[in-house]
């Protein structure tokens, strides 16, 4: 029983966190809001100069051969600095999906997208709207038993507007040249699990948010006055990001098991992955919801940083399946007569 | 990382339960705030102790196992399975125990040690008074050392298990100049000492389970000052971390409490969905007490590497007193109108269990530093926000 991270697991959060504070600052964020495609080239080569955009390819494929495990304080860091950028999606969704896919799609796309040539993106079902397609160079499309895989020239896009200025959503209407590369049960099983990583993304992300959305409250109620003191000094503030806290602090250890889970393929992966979901994003939506209180007015303009967070943080919430998909899913683990719970049964 | 339980670790699994099953009284025992169940506890103390497993995480010269934490978060898990009796000696094994270990003399730790391990010295808590609570150092009741002795004059309150207890340990004020958390000092006390009342208090469940002590000039060797003289507080802290963290409160008995929440809401589900807030709440209740499991593993692995428990340990004792409020709050709307029984009505049919946890999960929040005390430390500590 290790329930810790590697030395060097460590180090690479600390490493791509000293990058990622540096080099995605809100005013970078707020800048891409008025791009066209939301999306830098610039950026994205340099996550991949890092490593990060093949840490889950195969070394034989250019990448760094980790897992999700490796990558999960990684995307909580991504989470902290509301990284426009499909990292995570790449990380932890698309690659990996490649990655059980196997065979010539794999061997063609893997190397580009750790090389950072080109990315791939996933659309399941679950999620209705496809993230960042229009920045797709091969996508994989779920549609019913089916899971086609289309250039952008094989696909129609509309542009779906997002209450995250920075969420790119789309439609995706599959043309003439899509292609069917898995079907039936061999759909349903990538699909599944790339839906739990999916999931495991999110979670991971909006541990981040939820920490970030602490920290400009800490530092703006420390800062602005009434009464003669800082608003931070009064209980009433300080309890609503205390509440934060703690529900933070204990979202973490079930996201870091979903990790392991997943990276492992346990058979409790599926399980761990929607509690981790469900109370990482029920952390972070306490977060938004004390955060933008105790901001007062300046949380409700579009001025203040703290929207950025709190709104990825709310569309995070509802996607790779909202709170009643995840709640289902633990209800049929343990609202069953031979359910296996209590003391002892959490590692079983 | 690696999340699989060791062939030692699983084997020592086997030895608790298996000692447990051999050993555990079949039938709970009474309370141990009456006092033919308090002598019953007391004796299962003897009955751990002798099969070495009282405090697994004791030193074994000390009649202990040497466990690291891991094995002690799997002897809870064995110990809360079977439902063995509560640790009717807890003040004394989980709290002055480590302190003694760490700010104890030789002589006090030899004498003091074995007859709290065996139980046949019970521990009670002397901190609170009167005008003490919160607001520890506050406290006023005096210590003046006279040759070789204190002389004890004053109040405490709330000593739980003071009522059968052998000795009491607490804070005293032995600099009468002094403000605040200065010029106090760590002493304990014999309950049996001439000068001291113990007055009992009922509480909610009407049991005395913790009483006032008045100390009229009580007298107090030297030999049982903890620490030096002044530095109360320094221990008392220590003390305190103890009781709100890791150690008191490991996650057994709280996954225990869950699954029987969700097995009483399985048998009454029909009647339970009447109100659909009852299976969320019931769900919830499983993943917090799983998350409380998981975030203390972590931890544990944490300090087994030689990491320091931090101020997010603050954290710990609002999250696992409102878990266990809101689990028994669930039980409670799934019982519906049997839900007021106590246990021995005729008519209860064994749900009174649910309201004693009930009754108990009310202290939770405010015992050891009150939550809102809590959350001020995780504010100002953890988080930074202005004083």
């Amino acid at each position: 029983m290790d329930f810790t991270f590697s030395e060097d697991q460590l180090l690479f959060q600390e490493s791509v966190r000293d990058f990622l504070v540096n080099e995605v600052t809100a005013e970078r964020i707020r800048a891409s809001w008025t791009t066209d495609s939301g999306r830098e080239d610039a950026l994205w080569n340099q996550l991949a100069e890092l490593g990060l955009t093949g840490m889950t390819v195969p070394e034989v494929h250019g990448g760094l051969g980790m897992t999700e495990l490796d990558f999960v304080l990684l995307a909580q860091e991504c989470g902290y600095v509301g990284l426009p950028e499909p990292l995570v999606h790449t990380v932890m969704v698309a690659v990996p999906l490649l990655n059980d896919m196997g065979g010539e799609l794999a061997a063609q796309w893997l190397p580009k997208v750790a090389s950072g040539e080109a990315k791939v993106i996933v659309g399941l079902e679950q999620n209705v709207l496809v993230e960042d397609a229009h920045v797709a160079d091969l996508l994989l499309i779920q549609q019913g038993a089916k899971l086609y895989a289309a250039t952008p020239d094989q696909v129609s896009l509309r542009h779906n507007e997002s209450v995250d200025p920075s969420r790119k959503l789309f439609t995706v209407e599959l043309l003439d040249g899509a292609s069917v590369v898995a079907s039936g049960e061999q759909c349903a099983a990538l699909t599944a699990s790339t839906l739990n990583r999916g999931a495991l993304g999110c979670a991971a992300q909006v541990l981040g948010l939820a920490q970030r959305m602490i920290d400009l409250s800490v530092q703006y109620t420390s800062e602005r006055q009434q009464f003669g003191k800082p608003i931070g000094s009064f209980q009433a503030v300080k309890h609503h990001m205390a509440n934060v806290a703690v529900r933070l602090e204990y979202a973490k250890a079930p996201t870091h098991r979903a990790a392991y889970a997943v990276a492992m393929d346990q058979d409790v992966a599926a399980h761990a992955v929607s509690h981790a979901k469900l109370v990482a994003c029920e952390a972070a939506n306490l977060a938004a919801k004390n955060s933008v209180q105790v901001h007062g007015a300046m949380g409700y303009t579009w001025e203040v940083d703290l929207h950025i967070f709190m709104k990825k943080a709310w569309a995070l919430a509802n996607t790779w399946g909202d709170a009643g998909f995840h709640k289902r899913r633990i209800g049929e683990r343990i609202f069953v007569t031979d359910a296996v719970l209590g003391a002892g049964a959490t590692f079983v | 990382m690696d999340l699989a339980f060791t062939q030692q670790q699983q084997a020592f699994r086997e030895e608790v339960r298996g000692w447990l099953a051999a050993n555990a009284p079949l039938e709970p025992l009474q309370s141990f705030d009456t006092e033919e169940g308090f002598i019953q506890h007391r004796a299962w103390e003897a009955t751990l102790n002798k099969g070495r497993w009282g405090m697994v995480t004791w030193p074994q010269v000390l009649g202990g196992r040497g466990c690291d934490l891991i094995e002690w978060l799997i002897f809870e898990e064995e110990y809360y399975k079977i439902r063995a009796p509560l640790r009717v000696n807890q003040n004394g094994i989980f709290l002055l125990g480590p302190t003694l270990m760490e700010y104890g003399t030789e002589e006090q730790k030899a004498r003091i040690l074995p007859k709290m391990a065996n139980g046949e010295e019970v521990w009670a808590q002397a901190w609170s008074e009167p005008n003490a609570g919160s607001d520890m150092a506050a406290i006023r009741t005096t210590a003046t050392l006279e040759g070789d002795t204190y002389i004890i004059n004053g109040q405490k309150t709330w000593s739980t298990r003071a009522v059968w207890a052998d000795w009491c340990f607490g804070m005293f004020r032995t600099d009468p100049e002094s403000e605040r958390h200065r010029g106090l000092t760590f002493i304990l006390v014999p309950l049996n000492s001439p000068g001291i009342t113990v007055r009992p208090i009922p509480q909610l469940d009407g049991l005395p389970g913790f009483a006032e002590i008045f100390f009229d000039n009580v007298e107090v060797g030297i030999e049982n000052r903890l620490g030096d003289e002044g530095a109360g507080w320094s221990v008392a802290m220590a003390t305190a971390g103890f009781e709100r963290g890791l150690m008191l409160r490991s996650p057994a008995r709280f996954q225990e409490t869950a699954r029987r929440l969700v097995e009483l809401y399985m048998a009454n589900r029909e009647s339970a969905d009447c109100d659909p807030a009852v299976k969320d709440a019931v769900l919830g209740a499983y993943l917090d007490a799983e998350s409380y499991c998981l975030a203390t593993y972590q931890t544990a692995c944490r300090l087994n590497k030689g990491g320091k428990i931090g101020a997010e340990s603050s954290t710990n004792k609002i999250f696992w007193s409102e878990l266990d409020q809101s689990m028994h709050a669930t039980a409670m709307s799934i019982l519906g109108a049997r839900a007021e029984l106590l246990a021995h009505a005729p008519s209860a049919n064994g749900v009174g269990t649910w309201l004693d946890g009930w009754l108990f999960s009310q202290s939770g929040p405010i015992y050891a530093g009150t939550n809102e005390v809590q959350r001020n430390i995780v504010a100002e500590r953890m988080l930074g926000m202005p004083r």
